[in-house]
């Protein structure tokens, strides 16, 4: 499970990259989103994927650590944001000219 | 004082700019935002003042975030580094918004980004938490992206965009060393870090710290992660711009400080950071010597002279991160100083560019002075602050036994010299009688002259100030125990 898991972080780290060394605005923003969900993935890995739902008495023990999701949604969160701004900012960039397309800037 | 005033304390250079952000929000008529935007500041700064006064014997003001004791709630710490630095952020943010207003180049959403920007940076000056300290870049980095394309050119907007770009990869790299940590250590309070590093597996610990030297080195734009910089900082006008070369990439020094002594502790000098500190030293001054624009030449001044903050951190002697925290301080009055005189050049001539330039000598003398006074203390000429920032880093180079570096930064320190001169000859020297810069966009910049100058006569109060600080982070044993309450 953990061996897959870090596969996906692979293929999202390697595909935002790919997306982001392109010259179209639009999949170069698709790419930096693409990381940061990359890391958040690994902050799921890191706090480990066995163990039960984290409620006392709910379930059994060993419960999982629940401070990883609080980080990886405060993560979401801001890398929302951002995506936001950066998506507002390319369309400004298209108001402008002809921004966005694949010979933008050539 | 009161003690609940001061338990409080550490949290209001966060608070107050983030309230005062919130109510320019709502849009009050252009006097009054004026006026709440500088309170704000001025606010932040008296709170700073407060802060190293208290902080000034070495004493140290945690707040635990909603009564959640430390390591498992969230924790601000005041320490003398920390406070020293919220001061200095209120002073350039009080002189850089004066500047803006003088210039006429505030409107609403500037002042609120401006408020937003400060709270940020507090914030990550503050925070003793590692993970509050992504957050708090974030917010930081958010209000930096809004000032930096706010008004700008399809040109412009496209720069900022790499600016963007650059900062979210090093934001990724900081959340994958934040996970890596976590999972080597489960605590992310850097007090408990600094108590369970040394216990943890050794290959995650590694690296964490190398992801965090490069997330933190990118921000503070040392060789080789600093190209970003020149280019985003010749994008939005001259206020914004101080405030960015003053104080952004000195956050990114500031991680460094903070978490290579405390966190990951280097015991004698530290190899990789040697050879940065003298690359990001050299390779910033020659970019500098070949540019012909006034905001140029000053940011890539910047990243040669982040250089010799690491030179100080690197050496990991109390004298060595003692002497980089001056220069750190020095630095960012003496950068403002510059970039606010190219600031009132540039508005009233239209120009930042040294072939259109010329004769401003003739017509105006003081920004000559205040030129003249920066631009000495930033090639480290006595009596100013800078001749003693470079003296206690070159002596605790020798001290460490480590000459080599000593040699490149005194080397820098005539190529800086050197270039300042070129700016000096092309734009007050010269034939022509240019328009005379007004009076209010002069003072701001005067006022940080003044500023190194008495650093300069004064400089064992700033040193035994920084010695604190430097003693909390060679010997971290009484932050740890204040911070988790033993």
């Amino acid at each position: 499970m953990a061996a897959a898991v870090a596969l996906l972080i692979g293929v999202l780290f390697a595909t935002g990259l790919y997306l982001l060394l392109g010259r179209s605005l639009l999949r170069q923003i698709i790419g930096l989103a693409l990381l940061s969900h990359s890391a958040n993935v690994v902050i799921l890995l890191a706090a480990g994927l066995k163990g039960s739902v984290p409620v006392m008495g709910a379930a059994p023990p060993p419960h999982t650590d629940p401070l990883p999701q609080a980080l990886i949604l405060t993560a979401i969160v801001i890398s929302f944001g951002v995506t936001a701004f950066l998506l507002a900012l390319g369309y400004r960039m298209h108001l402008f000219g002809a921004a966005g397309g694949e010979d933008d800037e050539r | 004082m009161n003690d609940k005033l001061i338990a409080a304390l550490p949290a209001l250079p966060i608070l107050v700019p983030l309230f005062v952000a919130v109510l320019l929000m709502t849009g009050p008529p252009r006097l009054a935002r004026r006026a709440l935007g500088l309170l704000g500041v001025a606010v932040a700064l008296a709170v700073s003042v407060a802060l190293v006064a208290l902080t000034r014997d070495g004493r140290i003001l945690p707040i635990q975030a909603g009564g959640w004791a430390a390591p498992f709630g969230i924790t601000l710490v005041a320490d003398s580094l920390a406070a020293l630095m919220v001061l200095i952020s209120a002073i350039i943010a009080l002189v850089g918004l004066i500047f803006t207003v003088a210039a006429n180049r505030d409107d609403r959403f500037v002042h609120a980004g401006w408020q937003f920007l400060l709270a940020g940076i507090d914030w990550a000056f503050m925070t003793g938490d590692i993970f509050n300290l992504y957050v708090a870049y974030e917010v930081m980095l958010m209000a930096s992206y809004f000032l930096l394309t706010h008004g700008t050119t399809r040109r412009q907007a496209r720069e900022a965009f790499g600016y963007i770009a650059i900062n979210l990869i090093a934001s990724t790299f900081f959340l994958f060393a934040v996970a890596l940590i976590y999972s080597a250590t489960g605590t992310l309070n850097m007090a408990h870090l600094a108590e369970r590093v040394p216990l943890a597996p050794a290959a995650p610990v590694r690296a964490a710290a190398a992801l965090l030297l490069v997330a933190f080195g990118i921000k503070a734009a040392i060789f080789p992660l600093f190209y970003w910089l020149p280019h985003a900082y010749a994008i939005p006008p001259a206020g914004i711009a101080a405030f960015f070369g003053g104080m952004l990439t000195k956050v990114g020094v500031y991680s460094l400080f903070r978490v290579f002594t405390i966190v990951f502790p280097s015991v004698g000098p530290d190899p990789l950071l040697l050879w940065s500190a003298a690359g990001t030293m050299l390779f910033g001054v020659l970019g500098a010597l070949a540019q012909e624009d006034i905001r140029r030449i000053l940011s890539f001044h910047i990243i040669s002279q982040v250089g010799y903050m690491i030179m100080g951190l690197a050496l990991a002697s109390q004298l060595g991160i003692a002497g980089g925290i001056f220069y750190v301080l020095h630095h960012i009055v003496v950068k403002v100083g510059l970039i606010l005189t190219g600031g009132a050049i540039e508005e009233t001539q239209g120009t930042g560019r040294l072939d259109r330039l010329g004769g401003l000598a003739r017509t105006n003398g003081p920004l000559a002075l205040v030129f003249v006074m920066c631009a000495l203390s930033l090639a480290g000429v006595p009596p100013f602050s800078g001749f003693f920032a470079k003296l206690l880093l070159i002596r605790a180079g020798l001290d460490a036994g480590q000459p080599g570096v000593v040699a490149v930064s005194i080397l820098v320190s005539v190529l800086t010299l050197m270039s300042m001169v070129k700016i000096y000859a092309a734009v007050f020297w010269g034939p022509g009688t240019p328009k005379r810069a007004s009076a209010r966009l002069v003072v701001p910049a005067a006022l940080l002259a003044t500023v190194t100058l008495v650093v300069g006569l004064q400089a064992q109060v700033l040193f035994s100030l920084t010695s604190t600080a430097a003693a909390h982070l060679t010997t971290p044993a009484r932050y740890i125990t204040t911070v988790l309450r033993k």
